[in-house]
């Protein structure tokens, strides 16, 4: 069974999801990042493939993605340093990324590729549903891999219900209307766009992403969701690591448990 | 309203699709976050342009504020060099000294109507900014301008007359600095301002519908060449319409109405820098494949690993490392034939309109001019070069060839 989907199979709340970019801060940092994940207690390994124009991202994600492309990632690179990583870590491990570096290195040799690593889903945020449908799912479908969408506070309710009967895994609940990187805490009016959301009855889990930080803001995100992903915050955190493995378990295990 | 009435045209080989696709080319790849701004436009685009009191507004602004309709100017002494007939579209002569305004009052008009009350923009050159800044004063919009760093630097002249024309001109700081982040930062402003703002993009690159939308808003520049020839040579069709091509707005304005008439031959010139094989180029049909960047598929430069390549031309109007996907489709259709003109024979073509017909064209506009010598056009031919822009803003970099 796809990882993702069994882990939300057990565990359906407190779920934590951390991205990091590949190739940041130096080129070979992608395994052990995955393995301190790993030892930290994290449910889900989100691992960004760099792009030039990375347009959803804010300030933070952008300049790692372009420091990881100086370092020499691409996926070919990529692919070669997760080779051997279902020896060594278990957990659920997604790819998130925009479309184009995705389309070059072709979408059926991507996803055979993600699949011979132990690849569990995708997140591809420029991807757009039609497309996704009719020529990519088939394709997605054959090698087991989950694609996971992402809503808005604007998404409408039809929209959110189209999404959630195509996605895998789980929705990807984008807290604000912003890049990563740019909120912080949150609002009223977030607690009522999360309650409307969790009374639809969705039949996948949501995990809450933008703005999450620290066990204040992961706690209080996990009492809406099945969890959070942070992004901006755990890059800062490893642009300042001095030592990747303890400054990546101390940081988990201060957002878990205060 | 049905979706034909929707899509009119869409009987024709080059019109756009109900998905916003011409050929393989288009689309919208968009994150989700936005998708709502996105989404209103694609539905309310073409029932707000084709509103009476719309067109109303345009078609007076166009009149009395733009100058149109422009010239279409037989160029005698041009046409005696090149031993056939060459006439000049003068979009040079627009009002802020290019065709961009034709779209920003267009865009302008329908953002109102969308209820936005502010304006975001890109710009390259600064041509595009300052269009935009204009029909912003114009309207009492807010208007914020993101501009690379280092076409700031370049472009002086036209940041001042933003800020004259009370736009806020930020500075592109990410990635290389020039107008692909530009773009980049002005879809980032949108994302994060989605409800008030309305983003005016400045060529017809961007998701669906703002390819075909601001093809529709340039499509008065071939509307008058049709009628102004038929006026001049009692024949509507030209032999060829030659247009400059960096984003492709200019051209699709010019190829517009021609593009179902295929005994006119659609030449678009792209910007070949140093030469298309010395890694100093912005010719993207030549250099490019299939790709998707700011929202569309189309052709674009970009290293084997899917990495968009930082183009290079001495005209920042075409420094842009895609095209537009009607362009592509034009491309990979055989519709349009294109050509790369480097940097030296833009400059050289600039100085012989100047000193020839007395006009001195935009370096973009040079380059369609260019083309003028592989053309081989016969004595009884008709041509048309849309001279998209003055070069009063590229005096610096003619000065430098004296």
């Amino acid at each position: 069974m796809n990882r993702i989907t069994e882990l939300f199979q057990t565990k359906l709340h407190s779920v934590l999801n951390l991205y990091f970019t590949a190739g940041y801060p130096t080129l070979n940092d992608t395994m052990p990042i995955l393995e301190a994940l790993q030892e930290a207690g994290a449910d889900i390994a989100e691992i960004g493939m760099p792009y030039s124009d990375p347009v959803a991202d804010g300030e933070t994600i952008q300049q790692s993605n372009q420091i990881a492309l100086d370092n020499g990632m691409s996926l070919k690179v990529l692919f070669e340093q997760l080779k051997g990583m279902r020896e060594k870590v278990q957990i659920p491990v997604i790819l998130m990324g925009y479309i184009n570096p995705v389309l070059q290195f072709g979408i059926e040799n991507f996803c055979q590729k993600c699949q011979e690593v132990g690849v569990d889903g995708m997140i591809l945020p420029d991807l757009p549903m039609d497309e996704y449908e009719e020529e990519y799912k088939p394709v997605f479908d054959k090698y087991g891999l989950l694609n996971i969408f992402l809503i808005t506070p604007q998404t409408t309710e039809a929209r959110i219900r189209r999404i959630d009967e195509i996605s895998g895994g789980f929705i990807y609940m984008v807290s604000s209307a912003s890049v990563t990187g740019k909120t912080s805490g949150i609002s009223d009016e977030m607690e009522a766009y999360f309650n409307r959301v969790n009374a639809m009855n969705l039949k996948n889990p949501r995990l809450i992403g933008f703005g999450i930080k620290d066990h204040e803001t992961f706690t209080k995100a996990s009492e809406y969701a099945a969890g959070a992903i942070i992004g901006s915050q755990f890059i800062r955190v490893l642009q300042a690591a001095s030592d990747i493995k303890t400054d990546v378990v101390e940081y988990i295990k201060s957002v878990k448990v205060g | 309203m049905t979706s034909t009435e929707q899509h009119k045209g869409q009987e024709t080989a080059f019109a756009v699709n109900a998905k916003g696709y011409y050929g393989k080319f288009g689309g919208a790849y968009i994150p989700e976050m936005l998708h709502p701004n996105v989404e209103e436009l694609q539905q309310n685009y073409l029932q707000i342009i084709h509103q009476a009191d719309f067109q109303e507004e345009f078609q007076n602004l166009l009149k009395n504020y733009v100058g149109r309709p422009t010239p279409l100017y037989y160029a005698t002494r041009l046409s005696e060099k090149y031993k056939t007939n060459i006439y000049l579209k003068r979009e040079d002569l627009c009002h802020t000294g290019a065709h961009k305004v034709n779209n920003t009052i267009g865009q302008i008009l329908l953002a109102k109507r969308l209820g936005k009350h502010k304006i975001v923009a890109e710009t390259g050159a600064g041509q595009h900014g300052v269009a935009t800044a204009t029909v912003c004063a114009l309207m009492g919009l807010e208007c914020i301008v993101y501009m690379g760093e280092i076409d700031i630097q370049r472009q002086a002249p036209n940041v001042a007359r933003m800020k004259m024309l009370g736009a806020e001109v930020r500075p592109a700081t990410s990635g290389s600095k020039t107008l692909k982040d530009a773009t980049n930062e002005a879809l980032r402003h949108w994302i994060n301002n989605p409800v008030d703002t309305h983003y005016i993009i400045g060529s017809v690159v961007g998701p669906h519908p703002y390819p075909d939308m601001v093809a529709r808003f340039q499509s008065i520049i071939s509307e008058e060449i049709r009628s102004q020839l038929l006026e001049k040579t009692g024949k509507e069709n030209p032999d060829y319409v030659i247009a400059c091509v960096g984003g492709g707005s200019n051209a699709a304005g010019a190829f517009y109405h021609f593009l179902d008439e295929l005994d006119v031959k659609l030449i678009a010139a792209e910007a070949g820098g140093h030469g298309i094989h010395s890694g100093m180029s912005a010719a993207t049909t030549f250099l490019g494949k299939p790709g998707v960047l700011h929202g569309s598929k189309s052709i674009l430069m970009q290293t084997e690993d899917g990495q968009v390549v930082e183009p290079q031309s001495i005209s920042a109007g075409l420094d842009y490392p895609g095209i537009g996907p009607l362009h592509a489709h034009l491309w990979d259709s055989g519709r349009a034939k294109f050509y790369a003109i480097t940097d030296e024979e833009s400059i050289e073509a600039g100085f012989e309109l100047t000193k020839l017909e007395g006009i001195i064209p935009a370096i973009e506009s040079a380059h369609a001019l260019s083309v003028l010598k592989y053309l081989n056009a016969e004595a009884n031919e008709t041509v048309v070069v849309n001279l998209s822009g003055r070069g009063d803003k590229d005096l610096a970099t003619y000065m430098k060839y004296l």
